[in-house]
């Protein structure tokens, strides 16, 4: 792999950037690997570089209906945090951000990570209440989540200017959550791609799979796919809103559902936010990229949906409720919206998990899957190099239902 | 923007209805005889298609019936409303 650097860069310009190496190969394809991935997303990808990387298994193809990094890694709100209520989630979405932290050196490419906190700004007294609870559980873990007064929030963010003592919803605190940040998508998704390329992993875009093959015994053989069959003994299906689309060609049946949930851009303007927003009760967030431009953020269409469109409706709500607490943003034109399929569980948290076809490891259930990339990959290697469920997401295995122990986790921002 | 033909009134407005989510199949006969896997799939398991869903709609903000209606979850597309008011079943 060669090897990003200022001097790389010097060199390089020297000869009018014609010889940049490309950041990954594209190899024919084979008819047999030892894992498949079906998904070359954020998490697929992050997957196979902790195969390659911690347990040594590089004969390992990632299969991807579009091209890398095109689903919903690409169509994600780049929000990256941990504040969350139950003992189960919060280590692991701590573990996330800690890998986070440390991501961009180690893949070596510039993910442009700014941890930059959240500031969540509470309107009702109820969703204080459960605000606060989160900031004790997560005490415990030493996740950071502290009360922050209305006089520092408008400090803080000084375009918020709606939300005052007249208003029907005014603001009455907040929180802060020092972890939290932002860091650009599409580099996770083409940094991993790039180390799991060099360390001999195969991404094979436009292949997209159509059915699971079993084997006799029930065993997963491999995938049916556009190009041909392929075998492998090992398949993980990590792709998003589309898991039962998959799983429903063998027959398995996940307590999934899918949801189309959409985002959009304003018109880029000079600096003016420099935190996540996020106002659960008015029922969006915000924050601003680095060419200027509002990344918005509302909640899922109200129905199950594989349609990837915004919905006028579910705009509206989110426009609305923005235009309450930012008045001055409703000069603001509107650049680019986009949708993306999320798949809930039926308990709102994710799985990583085995299931009863042996060879076949899902990891689905994400909604805000973005900030769970590093640490889903890695469990998620984990569990298909050893067969042992790693420490981190023992509990959100398939099994969890079937004892009805539930990881309840309706969000703060896009659950249901 | 979804226009639903409500058996009552007609074709209205996405925003005066709540959606309550797929139809449950009903409760299984003979509850002891069937195994934890089977149970508890009829707990948490949804129909979740990427093609025609049959759900339940409340239209809230009309004339509140409760119906059941097939939409397309790729397209939207609605088709077969059932004009029987089944209020009462959980949805």
């Amino acid at each position: 792999m060669q090897r990003y650097s200022f001097f790389s860069l010097a060199r390089n310009a020297l000869t009018a950037h014609k010889n940049w190496q490309a950041a990954w190969r594209s190899p024919p394809l084979r008819d047999r690997y030892d894992v498949i991935i079906i998904g070359a997303g954020g998490h697929g990808l992050a997957a196979a570089y902790y195969l390659a990387k911690e347990h040594g298994i590089t004969d390992v193809a990632v299969l991807e209906r579009g091209w890398l990094g095109g689903g919903n890694i690409a169509r994600n709100t780049v929000t990256i945090r941990c504040n969350y209520l139950r003992d189960e989630s919060i280590p692991f979405f701590e573990k996330s951000v800690r890998l986070y932290e440390n991501l961009g050196r180690e893949l070596n490419y510039n993910l442009m990570f700014s941890q930059r906190s959240m500031i969540d700004v509470v309107q009702t007294y109820p969703k204080m209440r459960d605000l606060r609870r989160r900031m004790l559980a997560m005490d415990i873990y030493g996740a950071t989540y502290e009360p922050i007064s209305v006089a520092e929030i408008r400090q803080r963010i000084p375009s918020l200017t709606g939300g005052g003592p007249e208003s029907r919803l005014p603001i009455i605190g907040g929180m802060v959550h020092t972890d939290a940040g932002v860091c650009r998508h599409d580099a996770v998704a083409w940094g991993y791609a790039r180390a799991a390329d060099a360390m001999g992993v195969e991404m094979h875009q436009k292949t997209a799979v159509e059915k699971l093959l079993r084997g006799p015994d029930g065993r997963i053989t491999g995938v049916s796919t556009n190009r041909g069959d392929i075998a492998a003994n090992k398949v993980a299906v990590v792709v998003s809103g589309h898991t039962t689309t998959i799983t429903d060609t063998i027959g398995l049946r996940l307590p999934l559902r899918t949801y189309n949930l959409t985002a959009f851009v304003s018109e880029p303007v000079k600096p003016l936010i420099d935190v996540v927003v996020n106002c659960p009760d008015s029922g969006f967030y915000l924050s601003q990229s680095d060419k200027g431009e509002l990344v918005i953020g509302g909640a899922t269409d109200p129905q199950q949906s594989f349609k990837r469109a915004l919905k006028q409706s579910v705009t509206e709500d989110t426009v609305a409720g923005m235009l309450e607490l930012f008045p001055a943003f409703k000069r603001l034109k509107m650049l680019r919206q986009w949708g993306g399929t999320l798949d809930f569980a039926h308990d709102a948290s994710p799985i990583v998990s085995a299931c009863e076809v042996p060879g076949l490891y899902l990891s689905c259930g994400w909604w805000g899957g973005f900030k769970a990339v590093p640490a889903g990959g890695l469990t998620l290697a984990h569990l298909v190099a050893t067969d042992q469920p790693h420490p981190l997401i023992e509990p959100f295995s398939l099994k969890r239902f079937k004892r009805l122990d539930f990881i309840l986790e309706s969000g703060l921002t896009s659950s249901r | 923007m979804l226009v639903i033909p409500c058996p009552w009134c007609g074709d209205r407005h996405e925003s005066e209805f709540i959606c309550g989510g797929p139809t449950r199949p009903a409760r299984p006969e003979g509850t002891d005889q069937l195994t934890d896997g089977e149970w508890v799939a009829h707990l948490t398991v949804s129909p979740n298609p990427a093609g025609f869903l049959s759900e339940k709609w409340w239209h809230a903000h009309g004339c509140g019936l409760w119906f059941t209606l097939e939409r397309n979850t790729v397209t939207h597309e609605v088709r077969a409303i059932s004009n029987e008011d089944d209020r009462g079943e959980e949805a």
